[in-house]
């Protein structure tokens, strides 16, 4: 199986439509693991049982930039390769990337009045993953926008590569700017900081909303190549009439 | 498992993730069916894909 062989959205139908029960499950399986995980985790000796907020904030900051990341890539598919997946993978991930992204900055937000006594502080951590989030906004308002697929990709295409400027931006605010966010305590040079008690449980629902972002973005895409295709057909119908 | 006097700000983070995962869900399984409904109506309306295949062929 080749990215070629992908290209075919029929064959792309095919091989999710088998895929996405396993796909499912094994995210149902993983959420409920990582969501007892969470509960048995002991309190963090300054933040209390606040700590818990952190495994569902943390990986939904960690996907809220990593979306954007597989939008990049799609995006150069529709530029470069003009792969004809690359732009649904594209248009179907924003609405979920701008879902994790707003889950990131609420829960942010919840845990951040408890332990920095506010909501919110314009710095430069949760600045830019505010302005990530009005991207996101924006980019599905211009594939709203379009009424033609095929110009919508190519303008979402740049849109999104500029965009993606603001991935790196995001990661180092913390170490470039003096801001109330805490430095990288996981992804950092010389290994994680936290606690295996909570090391462990953050790892796991990371990997069981990655598993929900993978199973969601292929289920959407499925719907578009779906729409796409009734949009074919009734053009195809208008034709017959016309003719 | 106590929460401490921050519960309902961990309550309320844990609610809100469930509530958005559940809508994105949610989304995609009625947008399924609606593409899946427009589909047999095209089907119906005897209307073929260029390859001459069914257009409820969605396998």
């Amino acid at each position: 199986m080749t990215l070629t062989d992908l290209a075919n959205p029929t064959r792309f139908l095919t091989l999710t439509g088998r895929l996405l029960p396993w796909l499912a499950a094994s995210t149902a399986l993983l959420l409920l693991i990582g969501l007892y995980q969470s509960a048995v985790a002991p309190d963090d000796y300054q933040q209390g049982a606040t700590v818990k907020i952190m495994f569902i904030h943390v990986p939904n900051a960690w996907l809220s930039m990593f979306v954007w990341g597989v939008m990049s890539l799609a995006a150069l598919g529709t530029l470069v390769w003009r792969h004809p997946l690359a732009d649904v993978a594209a248009k179907t991930a924003a609405p979920i990337g701008a879902s994790f992204t707003f889950l990131a900055l609420v829960t942010g937000s919840l845990w951040g009045r408890p332990m920095w006594g506010t909501y919110w502080e314009w710095d430069a951590r949760l600045t830019s993953v505010l302005i990530l989030f009005l991207m996101y906004l924006g980019l599905i308002a211009l594939w709203r926008a379009v009424e033609d697929p095929s110009r919508a990709a190519r303008a979402a295409a740049i849109l999104t590569l500029v965009g993606a400027i603001n991935l790196p931006i995001i990661k180092f605010s913390v170490d470039w700017w003096n801001t109330l966010h805490q430095p990288a305590s996981v992804m950092r040079i010389g290994g994680p900081s936290l606690d295996r008690a909570f090391l462990i449980p953050l790892l796991v629902m990371a990997l069981a909303f990655s598993l929900l972002f993978l199973t969601l973005h292929l289920a959407a895409m499925r719907n578009e190549i779906l729409r796409r295709r009734v949009r074919a057909l009734q053009m195809m119908q208008a034709s017959q009439r016309s003719a | 498992m106590s929460l401490g006097p921050y519960a309902s700000f961990i309550l309320t983070s844990y609610a809100l993730a469930t509530v958005v995962v559940l809508i994105l869900i949610a989304w995609i399984a009625i947008d399924y069916r609606h593409q899946k409904e427009r589909l047999r109506e095209l089907d119906a309306a005897g209307i073929v894909r260029r390859s001459g295949r069914s257009a409820m062929d969605i396998r």
